[in-house]
């Protein structure tokens, strides 16, 4: 259990995926101008990183480890990626119309978002790819949590922006500077959360 | 062709940092120092003049439905080998970039030339595109680099120059501000760098035009 909730507090505060490990910013500066679209897309990544953990960890045990293709990780997994949002959009498509509307357009996206392909990496390197349920546990547990925080942050984020907006910066900051700026003031705030640990 | 012009725009006009946006993963996250910059740099540079070329190549062969992912799978393959070959030559870069080099797939510079030109254009054509974007983008991470090394650890070259690698110190070290290397200065830096191109870009733009009202 206290596995579980280090992960968690790691993901979502102290390690944030995007404010502290820079994975994912392409959408982050996309898709943050309102704070409907941006709990949407961060709803959308976090139920595929989850569902990509799994996946990559059922093809790393039971394909790759087994005939020593480590080596082949990053070409399968993406493809593992690529695949599961085309299965997952069709299926929301046919089943879940409601949410398809709502994600719909996001999904294509979520394939180049380095959040989702850098979380299974991770999880490789944690050395969370072993056959033991536990560690399947814990790699689905990364992945989820790290949506989470990448959701955290992107609803924030899109918040203090729909303000800035109305501010009116210098001519030359117009636009993506000063968004940059105010992506690095809330990583300043999320300085303050590095070093903690409960255990 | 037009070479002269293709490269001005990967260097300045359509800099694929600083103007289309492109890439800002790992623009962010891996310049600490030169060494990193240039290293993540010409990675980019020799994966995207590749996958350029050998996407235009096979820009007839590929059924237009499932283009992106066999973009994707080419791209995927030569970051493979580029990220194997670095792990066996040059295993200090490797380390330092850890996971970004892998993360190179997903990085949308080399995804989008893919899509927006050399599936489009001719092998050469693609190849000098895939080069010149790639230096615009080595520039662009060099420049960010440079000002966050200085200002973060005070010195010039990490990983390069100096004793052991250590860079060249300028700023002595009890004076710089440690926040510039780590994430928030990463933000901070890029947004005042992407300021300063514009103002560049507009300045251009505004003599540009009064030559033309001159004549």
């Amino acid at each position: 259990m206290e596995a579980i909730l280090g992960i968690l507090i790691a993901a979502l505060l102290s390690q944030n995926f995007i404010l502290v490990k820079f994975y994912g910013i392409c959408p982050f500066m996309g898709v943050s101008k309102k704070i409907d679209t941006a709990l949407g897309m961060g709803v959308a990544v976090t139920f595929v990183m989850a569902l990509a953990s799994a996946a990559c960890w059922a093809v790393d045990v039971f394909m790759l480890q087994p005939l020593n293709l480590g080596y082949m990780q990053t070409v399968s997994f993406i493809l593992v990626i690529a695949s599961l949002v085309q299965v997952v959009e069709m299926f929301l498509k046919k089943f879940v119309p409601a949410l398809y509307k709502a994600l719909g357009v996001f999904l294509p996206l979520i394939t180049t978002n380095c959040a989702v392909l850098g979380v299974v990496l991770v999880n490789a390197q944690n050395g969370y790819h072993v056959a033991d349920a536990w560690q399947f546990l814990l790699s689905v547990v990364n992945g989820a949590a790290g949506g989470l925080g990448f959701t955290l942050a992107i609803v924030l984020f899109a918040s203090v922006r729909e303000r800035v907006d109305k501010a009116e910066p210098p001519e030359c900051f117009k636009g993506f500077p000063i968004a940059l700026i105010t992506a690095g003031l809330l990583a300043l705030a999320f300085m303050g959360f590095s070093g903690l640990k409960i255990f | 062709m037009n070479f002269k012009k293709q490269f001005m725009e990967g260097l300045l006009t359509k800099n694929p940092v600083t103007v289309q946006l492109l890439g800002m993963c790992s623009t962010l996250a891996i310049t600490t120092s030169l060494f990193n910059g240039i290293g993540m740099g010409l990675a980019v540079t020799i994966i995207l003049t590749c996958s350029n070329v050998l996407i235009s190549a096979l820009r007839k062969v590929i059924p237009n439905q499932i283009r992106i992912a066999a973009y994707i799978t080419i791209i995927a393959g030569f970051v493979t080998v580029v990220d194997l070959l670095l792990k066996a030559y040059i295993p200090a870069l490797s380390e330092s970039l850890g996971v970004f080099i892998p993360l190179i797939v997903v990085n949308c510079i080399v995804l989008g030339r893919a899509e927006a030109f050399a599936s489009k254009n001719g092998v050469l054509a693609s190849a000098v595109d895939g080069i010149c974007q790639g230096i615009g983008y080595t520039v662009a991470l060099v420049i960010v680099c440079v000002i966050r090394e200085l200002l973060g650890s005070g010195t010039f070259g990490g990983g390069l120059l100096g004793e052991g690698g250590a860079g060249i110190r300028i700023i002595p070290e009890q004076f710089p501000a440690m926040q510039i290397v780590m994430p928030v200065g990463g933000f901070l830096v890029l947004g005042f760098v992407l300021a300063g191109s514009q103002a560049l870009m507009k300045r251009m733009n505004n003599k540009s035009k009064k030559k033309e009202g001159a004549k």
